[in-house]
């Protein structure tokens, strides 16, 4: 069901975790439908040094957030807003139709990061 | 690397005596029950004693057993043929809210055809009660179905109380027992059933078979139209390899139902205690005594099953889950919330299914590699945070 990379992803997980001083977070999601996604931003001069990130939620969504922080991970503000979650989904070599909606979940808890950031 | 399979509530392994006599029915004496000939009779013979075999499994005569292709097609023709035969004598059906989609599906279609239905509550433990079967009863009802044993947590249901309640007011019970038969005695008249639906690859016999009982006398209108097989009650010309295995399947069940439930319910309490020594914030979901002697479903706080069965497959052990993301629906399992769990507690369950072939030392694999799989998910959750 799952490629090598999501596997990988799920197995090994990049940047778990919360960020002592953040710059920004974002969550999004809820327990009721089962998938709740965490990310955090330390932004230095209008870049991103460090990220981290918790979830709830199964296999694809575990590993779109891992790939999405691997992402981020030392571009800029303006970079990260451009990731989608095609971009995502492309990354992990694909995700099944079902879990689609998980990567839309990891962008679109980066991009409340990033708003989060801005707004302060 | 070791392979335990703790899914046997999904299916289970053929026995290898069962694959043997399936086999001589295919290529060796493959003629078709209905003809003249003794290529036809021969085989007759063999499906007749299939059926006393498993009629022998309930309690039942074999005249009132009815091969179907499996439980799913039992429980249609159980509830929507019950239901359009006693149609003149009123449109309201009782069933539960924990009852197979099967049930359930064929519950909705009913309602789509104008009948009534209610869907009994549970109790946290998952149990239907007695008194709320009663005062759901009015003059119209004609149909009450309720499940043996639930496939999610394997709690047992009273029904001989509630057979003796439909008994009284004339009203015809059918009970889902495919979680049951095979796992616990099951007698029909005992259980005070007019219908009961079983099937075979939930006892080691092969997929794609099941039987419907029905008592003496019971009306049922028809759902598959053509030959008269099976006493006129289920058209089709009848899968031999499939009865025979079923019957086979059936006789073994019955002989080793006394051992194995002693093996068994040592095995799943050795289980459920190791889970409860060696795990923090978990919910043993369902009964702990009227429960299927091979039946594990615990909720592992603040993650996700879907995960969880990953992590354990990656361990060689199988098992499910009532999160939704197994399911590809957007809500958990009915069960589950039916039992009063929240969405997240219900997203975060593992159902641990034994049986013949698991050992006491797949048990401690399991027990021994569940512990830092349930850390690891923890320490990405960000649930658990919140609780340190």
């Amino acid at each position: 069901m799952y490629s090598e990379k999501v596997m990988d992803h799920f197995n090994n997980p990049r940047n778990v975790g919360e960020l002592e001083d953040p710059s920004g977070v974002g969550e999004v999601g809820n327990a009721s439908c089962g998938d709740i996604m965490r990310i955090s931003l330390k932004v230095e001069d209008g870049i991103i040094t460090d990220v981290k990130f918790k979830t709830f939620g199964c296999g694809a969504a575990v590993a779109t957030s891992s790939m999405v922080t691997e992402m981020v991970k030392g571009k800029t503000i303006e970079e990260a807003l451009k990731i989608t979650n095609k971009s995502v989904a492309e990354a992990l070599d694909g995700l099944p139709p079902a879990k689609m909606h998980c990567s839309n979940l990891a962008a679109d808890a980066l991009q409340k990061a990033i708003e989060d950031y801005q707004s302060k | 690397m070791s392979r335990v399979y703790l899914d046997h509530s999904a299916t289970t392994p053929v026995h290898r005596e069962v694959a043997e006599v399936m086999l001589e029915y295919m290529t060796g004496k493959f003629g078709n029950p209905s003809s003249v000939h003794s290529f036809g009779r021969e085989v007759k013979k063999a499906m007749e004693d299939a059926r006393a075999q498993v009629a022998a499994l309930m309690g039942a005569k074999p005249e009132e057993i009815v091969f179907t292709s499996g439980g799913t097609e039992a429980d249609n023709m159980a509830i929507i043929g019950g239901a359009l035969a006693n149609r003149k004598k009123g449109n309201h059906i009782i069933t539960s809210a924990i009852e197979h989609h099967a049930v359930v599906d064929s519950c909705h279609y009913l309602e789509k055809q104008g009948f009534k239905v209610t869907y009994l509550p549970v109790d946290d433990e998952g149990i239907v009660q007695v008194e709320d079967v009663a005062q759901a009863i009015t003059p119209e009802t004609i149909l009450i179905t309720i499940m043996h044993a639930n496939n999610e947590v394997g709690t047992i249901q009273p029904l001989g109380e509630i057979g003796l309640l439909a008994k009284e007011k004339g009203i015809i019970f059918h009970t889902d027992a495919v979680q049951s038969l095979g796992k616990i005695p099951v007698d029909v008249n005992e259980l005070q059933v007019d219908l009961l639906s079983g099937s075979a690859h939930k006892l080691y016999g092969p997929k794609g078979i099941g039987c419907l009982y029905v008592r003496k006398g019971t009306k049922l209108e028809r759902l598959s139209h053509g030959g008269g097989q099976e006493r006129r009650r289920r058209a089709g010309t009848e899968n031999v390899p499939g009865i025979v295995g079923f019957g086979k399947a059936a006789q073994l069940a019955k002989d080793h139902l006394p051992a194995e439930t002693e093996r068994l319910t040592k095995l799943r309490d050795k289980m459920i205690a190791g889970i409860e020594a060696n795990v923090e914030h978990v919910k043993l979901n369902g009964h702990r005594e009227k429960r299927v002697p091979g039946n594990v479903n615990f909720s592992f706080l603040f993650i996700e099953g879907e995960s969880l069965l990953l992590s354990l497959d990656m361990k060689g052990i199988g098992a499910s889950s009532g999160s939704a993301c197994t399911s590809g629906s957007l809500d958990p399992s009915h069960v589950l919330l039916a039992m009063g769990l929240s969405h997240e507690t219900a997203h975060g369950s593992l159902r641990l299914t034994l049986g013949k072939d698991n050992t006491e030392e797949e048990i401690d694999y399991v027990l021994q590699e569940l512990p830092p799989i349930i850390l690891r998910l923890r320490a990405m959750s960000p649930l658990y945070q919140h609780q340190r």
